[in-house]
């Protein structure tokens, strides 16, 4: 019972394909691939809708008032108000903008977001397209991202529009390198990089309790959480959202972006910010596996979206809570933190194999992510004191 | 299909090359390349070799046209300045040109028909690089060390 609740979405997807039998194989691939691609696009839009309205409920909770609440029962319908609106809004050119490049930014970015998604798990045998290399690929698409962005600051002609993109670009391009590195350990443990045998190997329990994801080891709980800011950063969430930077530079590469096309931008961003925590939980929440052996019986891609779910509520909760890093206090901390930090995870995931992948194993490879940790941090402590704030403007 | 993907493919990233190096503007050109890289890869998914085009996604898309494009942003522009035709580029260009096709058309490979070969997988080209080649992987890997501090120190600030 519960196993056909599980794959009930892939029995659908075969019982219309079925009725394509006789039809050439070409077509059958065709229709199973445009398949594949509308359930994604629908899932993630409508999580993306929710999602912008449920932001900004947490978000209006943490900050003690109301937030949207006059569209519909509890203001669930806003996301819809908002989508006709943005659709009706004018959409204003500048003059001197490269028009080309300032309408294909867009879409470019869109793309590379939506193309992530295609690779992970989202239950069993339920991963869209399955390629050998997952994990590069999505890597390889994602940095993609950094292109839309300077292309949708130089299109514009604007002096924020191209600061927000030189900042946009300086910080993705530092943080892809410990993103992409603490992913690493992951893959030399499984010996693959598809995301289905990175999932099967996160199978079972220690103990019969503890479940085996990666997240349990402890190179893989440090990797998680360097994985995890990395993402924020890819994705401009708050504590990193320099190159929006509201205050200074108005909104970075999307200033001269309005109506329609600055609503992709922030769909663009949702929709990374989506696949990030969707890699994260490949990757070291065990994918679609269930927290316990009872809890089985609830099929695979709840697990995963509940996962995904709780991943983007931290993301709100971080943005509710930290403020905004300076430029120099992020790259400090990419170049002489998180780089090391992810370079010892792979060498705490080797250690733990070589110990033999038990108790000992985690035991040797704790010690060395606790020596590491303590010595970046007596090293990198600058010992410098708050002093008292000096105006100099006012003399 | 896999012809019709072939004939698309190869239309598709023709045009971009030609328009690549006719546009007028330099930022269009450099953005057209980049279309040209996503074509290659694209042919190398069709031939099955997953990797190899991965890594031209992952390092002419992701890096190098980003080097391209702030090349062209940190260099003064000289739009308008008409040079004429450049005629030792396309003396170059035809000398290559003419040198691959007589390569390709004296090669015996492309007399026989290409064996069936099992698809490359990720992994077996990970064995290969660690055992058979970690040598050259290594030098090239302390190249690039070598390169990056040195750009390091390049751009690195003088104290007082």
């Amino acid at each position: 019972m519960s196993n056909s609740i599980d794959q009930v979405f892939v029995h659908a997807k075969q019982w219309l394909l079925s009725s394509l039998t006789g039809s050439p194989g070409w077509v059958v691939q065709v229709a199973s691939i445009l398949i594949n691609i509308f359930m994604l696009l629908a899932v993630f839009l409508t999580l993306f809708a929710l999602i912008s309205v449920l932001e900004r409920k947490i978000l209006a909770r943490m900050q003690n008032r109301y937030g949207p609440n006059r569209v519909g029962p509890f203001g669930l319908f806003q996301p819809i108000a908002d989508g006709i609106k943005m659709l009706i809004k004018e959409d204003i050119v500048p003059a001197r903008a490269d028009k080309i490049v300032h309408f294909l930014a867009p879409v470019h970015i869109a793309a590379v977001a939506i193309l992530t998604l295609g690779v992970i798990p989202y239950g069993r045998n339920m991963t869209p397209f399955t390629i050998d290399g997952g994990i590069l690929f999505f890597f390889a698409v994602g940095s993609a991202t950094e292109l839309a962005v300077f292309m949708a600051g130089w299109g514009s002609n604007n002096k924020f529009s191209m600061l927000g993109a030189m900042r946009a670009i300086a910080q993705m391009f530092s943080y892809e390198l410990p993103l992409i590195i603490t992913a690493l350990p992951v893959v030399m443990v499984v010996g693959s990089l598809t995301p289905d045998r990175i999932v099967a190997a996160q199978a079972g329990y220690t103990f019969d309790l503890v479940p085996r994801w990666f997240v349990f080891t402890p190179w893989g709980a440090a990797a998680f959480v360097l994985f995890f800011v990395s993402g924020l950063v890819e994705s401009n969430r708050t504590p990193f959202d320099v190159p929006e930077g509201e205050s200074e530079i108005v909104a970075g590469h999307m200033t001269e972006y309005s109506g329609f096309k600055y609503a992709t931008f922030f769909m663009a961003e949702y929709i990374g910010m989506f696949a990030v925590s969707g890699l994260a939980t490949t990757l070291f929440l065990g994918g679609w596996h269930a927290p316990a052996r009872i809890l089985e019986i609830i099929p695979s891609y709840v697990w995963f979206f509940v996962k995904l779910g709780s991943l983007l509520f931290v993301y709100i909760w971080v943005r509710g809570t930290l403020p905004r890093t300076r430029i120099d206090q992020m790259m400090n901390f990419a170049w002489k933190f998180m780089l090391p930090m992810a370079f010892t995870c792979v060498i705490a995931a080797a250690v733990w194999h070589y110990a033999g992948r038990g108790l000992r194993g985690w035991l040797w490879s704790f010690l060395v992510i606790a020596i590491v940790y303590t010595a970046l941090s007596t090293l990198l402590d600058t010992r410098r004191k708050f002093a008292p704030r000096v105006y100099r403007f006012a003399e | 299909m896999n012809s019709a993907a072939l004939i698309i493919i190869a239309v598709f990233t023709l045009a971009a090359a030609l328009a690549a190096a006719t546009l007028r503007k330099l930022m269009h050109a450099a953005l057209s390349l980049v279309v040209v890289f996503v074509g290659i890869a694209a042919l190398f998914f069709l031939l099955g070799a997953e990797f190899v085009g991965l890594a031209l996604v992952f390092i002419y898309v992701g890096a190098v046209a980003v080097l391209v494009v702030f090349t062209i942003l940190l260099t003064p522009r000289d739009v308008g300045k008409d040079r004429g035709f450049n005629w030792g580029g396309a003396i170059v260009a035809v000398a290559v040109f003419g040198g691959l096709t007589w390569s390709i058309l004296n090669t015996q490979s492309l007399a026989v028909v290409a064996p069936h070969m099992p698809a490359l997988t990720v992994k077996q080209i990970g064995k290969t690089l660690m055992t058979i080649y970690v040598w050259p992987l290594q030098c090239v890997g302390l190249l690039l060390t070598a390169a990056l501090i040195g750009a390091l120190i390049l751009v690195m600030e003088e104290k007082r």
